[in-house]
């Protein structure tokens, strides 16, 4: 009676306890991002496709040539996405009104999917808002592409000995460390892109949207989608025509595997006691090495129970 | 192998040899007591043999080429699916299907179910060799496999799932080494080490429990990073890690059933009288085990459907697709299951098992690979190098596995039996068997003999 109790107790206190540590561990789960962080507000409607952003970063990031030259307007037959070759790619949507133009690049999230996702922390948010990657102590197992939400991540699977993972890291190591925007956002003739405070970002884009409500949506795309984006989208058609992924929520993806984080605790503490208590209550009445000698082994356990 | 057997030739079975006068040396246990010559006879005449020296001479260049090209030569290289067939089906169908090291060893040695002992060490080295070669699928799979100690070691992550599952995994690896290493101290004749890894059986025991509720729900809680991307049918937040847990349970129990019939026919030679007296009864046993596994699985991937509301995705044709695999992965052998256990079919247990395991696999698969990125216009279809490289791990995964079965006391009970109480006892079926690592007395091996030719002959195919 009294061993049943003592579980009954150890199986109260664990679940209490471990739902107590669950909630506080991972109630940082509205982390907002960097008070200083900085962010792009990216406009579609003044976008013309001229790909100087996609040659600057080429540039900038000492990419690989590419096989098409960014003046040639042909790779708009297909969707492209950012990979190994490219940190960003700007893709063309026909519609009623003519061509929609979308950048797409490393999307700096708030709470970081690949940030969370990776066991050996090899990502980085800075203060300045960039997500970084060390590809000093990349693995290669591409968690951070499975758990992208925004596809971005490119691995360089054509490296045999030193094969990294591949993205934007918002120009951190050349430019935004010194206070510079990224080199995209310099070279755009159009001022499409907008490099700022994100906060101050946000403000912009929600008064261009109250200046004149006919030419936008009334969203602005990253404001609060997956907890919060640094790169944030103003858009004239429904996001969802352009290429974004509507269905995405507004919480960071780390919520979605808190449930099982949860339960990690719970189970290190009662599972000991669970155990150990269900065999001493299954082996109790038997006594030892008496009628269950089968082989060998059950036999030399229980010979050494009784030493 | 049978045929050397009928012949009087003498398998390895014991430290001794000749009726206890001479220790047989390493050399000779290796090559199970034949000489040489008989040993490659017996290799060159297995059609199953050629088989395997077929796969490796075409997989082998490719895994070696695999390290000298980099994954892009092997696989497509997607970035939109970065895992391909050496995590979807490697990894994410092997572990689940070595949830048996610790379901059997927490029956006999949690529970005292001591019955289940005949078939114990079967289960604990299905696990063993299972999360193997899934660590060897990870390693190919890798970009960096030499890294693969990193987040033990160098830089942690750990709120990341896969920080767990990486030292889980690590960890549970050498509980299991642990626990088959008994059946190796037995082989080689090292008594210490057994009775030492003995004593320490219960903690590893309750270890691979805990380690196991982990990290099988972790691989599962894996895919809850991309709510997006797996397709909603087999997608739940909040059951994802229950779903991947609970289809472990009967998928290992089911795996020990396929490894424990196949083992039968095809290395009768090799099984104790103890195994082929047992493993009908065992097997009806695990297969009870394996439905109430099965049911609660049904039951919560209905929950978790009705949870979020996902019954109409049913109507489309990934609706079907999933439709299909809880048919004929889940429901299926449910059915056959509970009308098999109640007429005691063996046959049809073992059918059905093999379902189960198809079952899990294909859950897997699916999760993973085939619904992954549903949204993407274009399913990716692995590269011909990745499967000829899955292929191939899994023929070293048979061949290790034969390996080790054939030699250690895995399927038959080491020789340590003092003849005496064999004699004085010897009507009764589970032999007494002393600890005591000493020399056999003669007579009683004579004994031992004759009563291990029956049990072979027990078995239906003479394939060697």
């Amino acid at each position: 009676m009294k061993r049943r109790d003592f579980l009954k107790g150890c199986m109260i206190c664990g679940a209490a306890s471990s739902l107590g540590i669950s909630k506080k561990a991972w109630g940082s789960g509205s982390f907002e991002g960097y008070p200083e962080g900085m962010g792009v507000l990216v406009d579609l409607t003044r976008c013309i496709g001229c790909r100087s952003c996609e040659a600057a970063c080429n540039k900038e990031q000492q990419l690989p040539e590419p096989k098409v030259p960014f003046d040639d307007q042909s790779v708009f037959e297909e969707k492209r996405r950012p990979s190994e070759e490219a940190y960003t790619v700007v893709n063309r949507y026909e519609q009623k009104g003519g061509p929609v133009y979308r950048k797409i690049q490393c999307n700096h999230c708030n709470e970081p999917a690949c940030l969370t996702s990776c066991f050996v922390n090899a990502y980085t948010k800075t203060k300045e808002g960039a997500v970084i990657y060390n590809s000093k102590v990349c693995v290669g197992c591409r968690n951070c592409m499975i758990a992208c939400p925004f596809n971005v991540p490119g691995y360089s699977y054509s490296s045999a000995t030193n094969p990294v993972v591949k993205k934007c890291i918002l120009c951190y190591d050349t430019r935004l460390k010194y206070g510079k925007p990224p080199a995209c956002v310099e070279i755009c003739p159009q001022e499409v892109l907008t490099f700022g405070y994100r906060k101050d970002l946000i403000k912009i884009g929600h008064e261009r949207i109250r200046e004149t409500p006919d030419k936008y949506v009334d969203h602005i795309y990253g404001e609060k989608e997956v907890g919060g984006t640094g790169w944030l989208y103003l858009s004239s058609v429904p996001f969802d025509k352009v290429g974004f992924d509507n269905t995405l929520g507004n919480e960071p993806i780390i919520s979605n595997v808190k449930e099982f984080l949860g339960t990690v605790p719970m189970v290190l503490t009662i599972w000991p006691a669970l155990f150990t208590g269900f065999h001493l209550l299954s082996t109790r009445k038997k006594g030892h090495g008496d009628d269950h000698g089968h082989d060998a082994h059950s036999k030399s356990e229980q010979e050494d129970a009784k030493k | 192998m049978k045929a050397y057997k009928a012949n009087g030739v003498e398998i390895v079975d014991s430290l001794y040899k000749d009726g206890g006068k001479k220790k047989w040396n390493l050399m000779e246990k290796l090559l199970l007591g034949l000489t040489p010559r008989q040993y490659i006879a017996q290799a060159l005449r297995n059609p199953f043999n050629w088989i395997l020296a077929v796969i490796f001479a075409i997989g082998i260049p490719i895994i070696l080429g695999r390290f000298f090209f980099g994954l892009g030569w092997v696989t497509h290289s997607s970035n939109d699916y970065p895992w391909g067939m050496f995590l979807g089906f490697g990894l994410f169908a092997m572990v689940p299907l070595s949830s048996s090291g610790f379901q059997l060893g927490t029956t006999c040695e949690v529970f005292g179910r001591h019955d289940f002992e005949p078939i114990e060490r079967l289960g604990l080295l299905n696990g063993l060799l299972g999360y193997l070669f899934a660590v060897i699928y990870l390693m190919v799979d890798l970009g960096q496999p030499w890294r693969l100690p990193y987040p033990m070691v160098v830089s942690f992550g750990p709120a990341a799932v896969l920080f767990l599952v990486a030292w889980h995994v690590a960890t549970y690896l050498s509980v299991q080494v642990a626990e088959v290493s008994v059946a190796f101290f037995e082989w080689i004749g090292f008594p210490m080490g057994k009775r030492g890894v003995r004593k320490i059986t219960l903690g590893l025991t309750v270890a691979g429990i805990i380690l196991s509720t982990l990290h099988q729900g972790a691989l599962g809680a894996l895919f809850t990073y991309a709510p997006g991307k797996v397709h909603p049918l087999w997608y739940s937040a909040s059951f994802q890690w229950l779903h991947f847990f609970v289809s472990s349970l009967p998928g290992g129990l089911c795996m020990v059933i396929a490894v424990s019939t196949i083992a039968r026919k095809t290395m009768a030679w090799r099984c104790g009288q103890e195994f082929n007296d047992n493993l009908d009864k065992l097997t009806i046993a695990l297969a009870k085990g394996a439905s109430m596994g099965l049911a609660t699985y049904l039951t919560i991937k209905l929950i978790g459907m009705a949870h979020d509301n996902k019954w109409e995705y049913l109507a489309t044709g990934w609706g079907q697709w999933y439709m299909f695999e809880i048919f004929f992965g889940v429901i299926l052998p449910l059915g056959l299951f509970a009308y098999a256990i109640r007429n005691k079919m063996v046959g049809l247990v073992r059918l059905s098992a093999f379902l189960t395991v198809f079952g899990v696999v294909l859950n897997r698969v699916n999760t993973a690979m085939i619904t992954f990125n549903w949204k993407l216009a274009e399913r990716e279809i692995p590269h011909w190098r990745e499967a000829i490289i899955s292929v191939t791990i899994f023929a070293i995964y048979i061949t290790v596995y034969r390996f080790i079965l054939y030699r250690l006391p895995i399927l038959y009970s080491w020789k340590t039996a003092d003849e005496t109480v064999e004699a004085t006892e010897g009507a009764r079926v589970p032999k007494k068997v002393i600890l005591d690592e000493e020399p056999v007395p003669v007579g009683t091996y004579r004994t031992r003999e004759e009563r291990i030719i029956p049990a072979a002959g027990f078995s239906s195919l003479e394939k060697n």
